[in-house]
C-alpha cells in the first residue's frame, strides 16, 4: 500500500511538470497581457510593472523561475488582486468549493447508488422506467439552464430560498440541489447498467442456488462488483467538483475557486490561472490515487499488482 | 424393479420451460418427466443445447430472467416448481444443491472461499461462522485439496479450474444434501482427479443416501457411476433406461448414435467413430413429427407427421420413437 503511494506521487512529479509547462505556455500565447486595460497605461509604467513581475526576461527563464518557486511552494502574486498571493486566493476559495462540492457528491453518491440499484433489481417495470426518464433528463440538462431554472423557479417565484449570495446554510442549498442532480443522474445510470450485468452473472446464480436470501445476495455478492465502475467514476467526479463549478459558481455568487480560474484567464493573471491549473492537477491525481487504494481494497485481483 | 415401490424424492412431471427472446419464445425444455430415488446416481445425457441443463435451472429456480418454467417438480411430496423465494431458500442449498458446469465464473471473485463455503451452514444449519469455518475445512479436506487451510483464504483467482471445480463440489456437499445435482461436474478436472471426485460422489451417495443427478457429455462417466441414464435430444427425453441398457441395447436411433460417436475400451480399433450427421434442432421453430427427423437414418412417413411418445421397449427402458 505504502510502495502503492509513493509509486503513484513520483509517478505524479512528471504529470504535473507536463501540465505546467503547457499550461504556462499556452497562457502566455493568447493575445493581451496583465495589465492591459480600457485606459492604455504610459509605457513606462508598464515597463516598471513588467520588470517587477520578472515579464521583461525571456520566456525560458520565466519558466525556470516559475518552477522554482512552485518547488518552494510559492506560486507567485496575482497580476490582478494586488495585495494576495495565488496561494491565498486558492486558500480563500478552495473551502467554499470544497463544502459545496463535498456534499453535492456524498449526497450524489449515496442517491444515485441507491437509485440504481432499485432500478436494476426492478428491471423494465414502471419503477425502473421512472428512475430511468429522470436520470436521462438529469443527464441531457446541462448546469447552465439548471442552475438559473432553479434560482427562478424556487428563489423568484415561490421565494423558498435566496437567490444567491454566501454566508448561510440556505445560500447553500439550491447550488447543492444544481451540482447534485446531474451526478445522481449519471451515478444512478451507471450503477444500474453495472448491477444489472452482476445480477446475471454466474456467482450470483450460484449464491441464490445456495438458498441465500435476497438481502444477502445483493450485499454480500452483488454490491461489491457492480460498485467497482462508480468508484472509478466518482475519483474524477469529486476531484472536478470540489474545485469549483465554474458556471454554478458564477450564477449564485459563491466566491468559491471557480470563479478564480475564469476571472484569472479572462484578466491574464498569469500566476493566478496556474496556480488554480496545477493545484486542479493535483487533486485529480490526488482522487485517482484513492480510487485506486479503494480498488485494491474491493478487487482481491487488484490487491497483487 | 423394485423401484415403482418407492416414493422417489423428487418426482418431475411434464416440465416446461420457455424463453421469451427477440426472436419468439424458445422452448429449451419440454414435457420432462423423470423420478429419482434416494441413494440412486441418475444420469443425463446428450449434446450440447438438449437442454439437460435449464431442466434442473428451473428446478433450483435460477433460470434467466427471461425464462419461465411450468409443471411440476415435487420434493418429497411438496411442489417446488415456481415456490415463493423464502420457502425455496429453506430446500435449496440445503437438501438440494446443485454444482454448475462452469468452475471459472461460478464462484464470486470478491469473496474468500472461507466466506462462500461458511456462508451456506451459517444460512441454513445455524452455525457460528468460526464453526462454519471448520466444518468447510474437512470439507476441502474430503475433495482433496492441498493445504486447505491455505485455500480456506484464497480467492477463487488464486486457484486452477479444476481446484475451483473442487470447492464447488465441497460447496455442494456441506448440508449433506439428499439431493446433488452435478452438471459437467468433471470436465475441468484430469482423469485422476476426476475419478477421485466420482469416489467421492459413490462415497457421498452410500454414507447419507444422497441420490446424484449426474449430468455430462462423457458416456465414460456415466457407465462409471450412473444407476439409470435419459437421454435428451432438443428439449426432450428420447429414452430412459437402466445404464447397461442403454450402453448394450440402446433403442433410440439418436441413443445408438450418440453411442457410435464414442470410443470405447471393448470396441476394435479398427472401427472407426460415427458422428450423428446434421445439427441440433433449433428450438424456436415447432416443427411437427419427431426432433430427431432430419438426422435419423430410419426415418418414416409417420415421424414426419407425429411426434412418438415414450413407449416401453423389449429391454424394460422407455424411447421415444415409432419404430416400436
Ligand atoms: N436465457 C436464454 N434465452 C434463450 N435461450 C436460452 C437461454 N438459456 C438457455 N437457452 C437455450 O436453451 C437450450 C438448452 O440449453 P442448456 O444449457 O440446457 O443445454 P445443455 O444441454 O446443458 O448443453 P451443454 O451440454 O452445452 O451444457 C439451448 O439451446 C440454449 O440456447
Ligand atoms: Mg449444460
Amino acid at each position: 500500500m505504502l510502495r502503492l503511494i509513493l509509486n503513484r506521487i513520483l509517478g505524479a512529479i512528471p504529470t504535473l511538470f507536463v501540465i505546467i509547462g503547457i499550461s504556462f505556455f499556452m497562457i502566455r500565447m493568447a493575445p493581451g497581457g496583465p495589465f492591459d486595460q480600457e485606459r492604455q497605461l504610459p509605457e513606462e509604467i508598464i515597463a516598471n510593472l513588467n520588470k517587477v513581475y520578472h515579464l521583461d526576461e525571456p520566456l525560458y527563464q520565466q519558466f525556470g523561475r516559475y518552477l522554482w518557486g512552485i518547488l518552494q511552494g510559492d506560486f507567485g502574486p496575482s497580476f490582478q488582486y494586488k495585495d494576495h498571493t495565488v496561494s491565498e486566493l486558492i486558500f480563500q476559495g478552495f473551502p467554499v468549493s470544497l463544502k459545496i462540492g463535498g456534499i453535492a457528491i456524498v449526497l450524489a453518491a449515496i442517491i444515485g447508488i441507491f437509485l440504481g440499484t432499485i432500478a436494476a433489481l426492478r428491471q423494465n417495470t414502471r419503477v425502473d422506467y421512472l428512475i430511468m426518464g429522470f436520470s436521462m433528463t438529469g443527464i441531457t440538462i446541462p448546469s447552465f439552464v439548471m442552475a438559473p431554472l432553479l434560482s427562478l423557479v424556487i428563489g423568484v417565484y415561490l421565494r423558498l430560498l435566496p437567490v444567491g449570495g454566501w454566508g448561510d446554510l440556505k445560500h447553500m442549498v439550491l447550488p447543492i440541489i444544481a451540482l447534485t442532480l446531474p451526478q445522481i443522474a449519471y451515478i444512478a445510470r451507471l450503477t444500474r447498467g453495472s448491477m444489472i450485468e452482476v445480477l446475471r452473472s454466474n456467482y450470483i446464480r450460484t449464491a441464490k442456488a445456495k438458498g441465500l436470501p435476497e438481502r444477502v445476495i445483493l450485499a454480500r455478492h452483488a454490491l461489491r462488483g457492480a460498485l467497482l465502475p462508480v468508484v472509478s467514476y466518482l475519483g474524477p467526479a469529486t476531484a472536478g467538483i470540489i474545485t469549483g463549478s465554474v458556471v454554478i459558481e458564477k450564477i449564485f455568487g459563491i466566491p468559491g475557486i471557480g470563479r478564480f480560474f475564469v476571472l484569472g484567464a479572462l484578466n491574464r493573471d498569469y500566476t493566478l490561472v496556474m496556480g488554480v491549473v496545477v493545484f486542479y492537477g493535483i487533486i485529480i491525481i490526488l482522487f485517482n490515487l484513492i480510487v485506486d487504494i479503494l480498488y485494491g481494497i474491493l478487487d482481491p485481483k487488484v490487491r497483487y499488482e | 424393479m423394485s423401484e415403482n415401490m418407492k416414493t422417489p424424492i423428487l418426482s418431475v412431471v411434464d416440465l416446461k420451460t420457455t424463453f421469451l427472446t427477440n426472436d419468439g419464445p424458445v422452448e429449451a425444455v419440454h414435457n420432462v418427466s423423470f423420478d429419482i430415488f434416494e441413494s440412486e446416481v441418475l444420469g443425463f445425457v446428450g449434446e450440447s443445447g438438449a437442454g439437460k441443463s435449464q431442466v434442473f435451472m428451473s428446478i433450483m429456480g435460477i433460470l434467466a430472467s427471461n425464462g419461465r418454467a411450468s409443471g411440476s417438480a415435487l420434493f418429497k411430496g411438496e411442489e417446488i416448481l415456481n415456490l415463493p423465494l423464502e420457502k425455496l431458500n429453506k430446500i435449496r442449498g440445503h437438501h438440494l444443491s446443485m454444482i454448475f458446469q462452469d468452475p471459472m465464473t461460478s464462484l464470486n471473485p470478491y469473496l474468500t472461499i472461507s466466506k462462500q463455503m461458511s456462508e451456506v451452514l451459517v444460512y441454513h444449519k445455524g452455525l457460528s461462522w468460526s464453526d462454519a469455518e471448520k466444518k468447510s475445512l474437512e470439507m476441502l479436506d474430503c475433495v482433496k485439496i492441498p493445504e486447505a487451510k491455505m485455500r480456506l483464504k484464497s480467492y477463487p483467482h488464486e486457484l486452477s479450474g479444476g481446484m475451483r471445480q473442487r470447492v464447488m463440489i465441497a460447496m455442494s456437499l456441506l448440508c449433506e444434501p439428499d439431493i446433488l445435482i452435478a452438471d459437467e461436474p468433471t470436465t475441468a478436472l484430469d482423469v485422476t482427479v476426476q475419478a477421485q471426485i466420482l469416489d467421492l460422489m459413490l462415497e457421498l451417495k452410500k454414507d447419507f443416501k444422497t441420490a446424484i443427478i449426474m449430468i455430462t457429455h462423457d458416456l465414460g462417466v456415466v457407465a462409471q457411476i450412473c444407476d439409470r441414464v435419459h437421454v435428451m435430444y432438443g428439449g426432450r427425453i428420447v429414452e430412459k433406461g437402466d445404464v447397461n441398457d442403454i450402453f448394450y441395447n440402446p433403442f433410440h436411433p439418436y441413443t445408438q448414435g450418440l453411442l457410435n460417436s464414442t470410443p470405447r475400451m471393448d470396441q476394435n480399433v479398427q472401427e472407426s467413430l460415427v458422428a450423428i450427421p446434421g445439427n441440433p434442432p433449433s428450438l424456436g421453430q415447432l416443427s411437427k413429427g419427431c426432433s430427431f427427423q432430419d438426422r435419423c437414418d430410419f426415418c418414416m412417413p409417420k415421424c414426419l407427421e407425429e411426434r412418438p411418445d415414450l413407449k416401453i421397449t423389449t429391454s424394460g427402458g422407455l424411447a421415444a420413437c415409432h419404430l416400436i
